[in-house]
């Protein structure tokens, strides 16, 4: 009896094993279109309505066990997450900052193109120490009398006229800006290009200079450009600022028309956030 | 050893199908850490753990040839492997008849583990000429582990479904000697007073 059981079990394995390999042999070696596909994809059809409805209704479930997968995935991925959203931030920090430089440093390029400053000995330097106070009165950069650098040279920024250098070390410059109370530039406005004196309205007001000694009849609207006189061929002295350094824009005529005339413009430059600045330590460069 | 029952025979069908339905319609699309638990196998493994080699031979048979079927693989591929895993669960529980309530979590692990190279191993046979990739075999372990972890809830409730049809339970053949007398020390203890 034993012997007997023994020996069917085996023949059906036997015959199970040989089924297997005989299917496996066949299917490997007939085309797409053989009888073997052609049954394997008429059961599948048979069997594709069950399992579309099995699937929808187990989607709940389904549903149930991805939320809470999800739920674990995601504590876990908070902390690095985190970690990568504090080096993106970083990234796009250091990103911005070059790029805010790339946009001043392209925009002093253009400047000394349009002014033609390139031969009048121009030293980039950057601000390394602004004044703490609301005066916006001065500020040093980081070049000095090793670069070229002495006292009384314009500084101008991507914009327009600062100020001038007052002060001068080794790696280093002082400049007043034409906001301290101190500075006078010569300077021309309107369309006849009408002479008059640039100094600050008010002490601390880094967005209000004022033009004076202007001819009542000079002509300046509001909105004409103000920008350095430079040096006339009939002056005794050179000028400290090359011709046509802008300034900035008339924005209001006080008393106009009269000998107290007052023409208030506003700098081109904003005194409050000055990173890249131009030395122009040859000031009469090219004119020589 | 019996023939099998129509019942049974039944029950195997009814088992094998819905755990081929369940396994493609529902586990397979549900990763758990980056693998998928592979209910095949476990289910061969129950059928012959309960119902013994042969039965364990064909339903790995049947179930291995509808799974290749569904997933329109190469036919005869899991059915080998799955016969053989069947086949191999059966004559354990023929030759050893182990009682461990853990047994079904080992058998389970060997069993997926069985076919897991067993199916590859065939793969490769067959020409698949890529090679073997550590995400291959991170996701192998992952499976055994899952199924392991599935291994003892599903031994349950096969027996559960094949309840009352099985032949030769020997559990049931176990409490059937104690009650029936001769075995039983109480029992033996009756007749001494008689």
């Amino acid at each position: 009896m034993y012997d007997k059981t023994v020996r069917r079990r085996r023949a059906v394995l036997g015959l199970l094993v040989a089924c297997s390999l005989i299917l496996l042999t066949a299917y490997f070696g007939e085309s797409g279109g053989g009888a073997l596909h052609g049954v394997q994809r008429g059961t599948s059809e048979v069997l594709n309505p069950i399992q579309e409805g099995a699937s929808r209704a187990l989607k709940p479930v389904r549903d149930l066990f991805g939320w809470f997968g999800d739920t674990i995935d995601a504590k876990g991925q908070v902390e690095q997450l985190r970690r990568e959203r504090d080096r993106l931030r970083s990234e796009v920090l250091t990103n911005e900052i070059r790029k805010a430089d790339y946009d001043r440093l392209s925009a002093m390029v253009e400047l000394d193109g349009a002014l033609g400053l390139e031969d009048k000995g121009l030293k980039t330097g950057r601000v390394i120490v602004q004044s703490a106070t609301v005066w916006y009165a001065t500020v040093r950069v980081d070049k000095g009398s090793d670069d070229g650098v002495r006292v009384g040279q314009p500084v101008i920024n991507e914009k327009a006229l600062i100020g001038r250098v007052t002060e001068v070390f080794g790696g280093a410059a002082q400049v007043t800006l034409i906001t301290d109370t101190t500075m006078k530039v010569p300077a021309r406005a309107g369309r006849r290009g009408e002479f008059g004196i640039v100094e600050p309205a008010s002490a601390g007001n880094p967005n209000d200079l004022i033009m004076k000694f202007t001819e009542p009849d000079a002509g300046i609207r509001i909105g004409d450009r103000v920008a350095t006189r430079g040096t006339e061929p009939d002056d005794r002295a050179a000028s400290l600022y090359p011709v046509g350094l802008p300034i900035g824009r008339v924005t209001r005529i006080e008393n106009e028309g009269t000998d107290t005339e007052e023409i208030h413009l506003r700098p081109y430059a904003d005194m409050r956030s000055l990173d890249f600045v131009q030395i122009i330590t040859d000031p009469r460069g090219g004119e020589r | 050893m019996t023939a099998p029952t129509p019942q049974l025979l039944a029950r195997l069908a009814g088992v094998g199908l819905l755990g081929v339905v369940v396994q493609t319609a529902f586990i397979a699309q549900l990763p758990i850490a980056g693998a998928n638990a592979d209910l095949s196998p476990l289910l061969v493994m129950a059928i012959g753990l309960l119902c013994g080699s042969l039965a364990g031979g064909c339903f790995g048979f049947g179930v291995g040839l509808l799974a290749d079927v569904v997933a329109l693989q190469t036919l005869g591929v899991s059915s080998l492997v799955l016969l053989g895993v069947g086949y191999g669960a059966g004559r354990l529980r023929e030759a050893r008849d182990p009682e461990g309530t853990l047994v079904p979590i080992a058998v389970g692990a060997a069993a997926t583990l069985a076919f897991g190279i067993g199916f590859a191993l065939l793969q490769f046979l067959l020409g698949v000429d890529a090679p073997v990739s550590w995400a291959l075999l991170r996701q192998l372990l992952a499976t055994l582990v899952i199924n392991a972890l599935l291994a003892l809830p599903v031994y349950a409730l096969v027996r559960r479904c094949l309840q009352g049809a099985l032949p030769d339970d020997p559990r049931r053949r176990r409490r059937r000697a104690y009650t029936t007398g001769g075995l039983s020390p109480l029992s033996r203890g009756v007749e001494i007073r008689r």
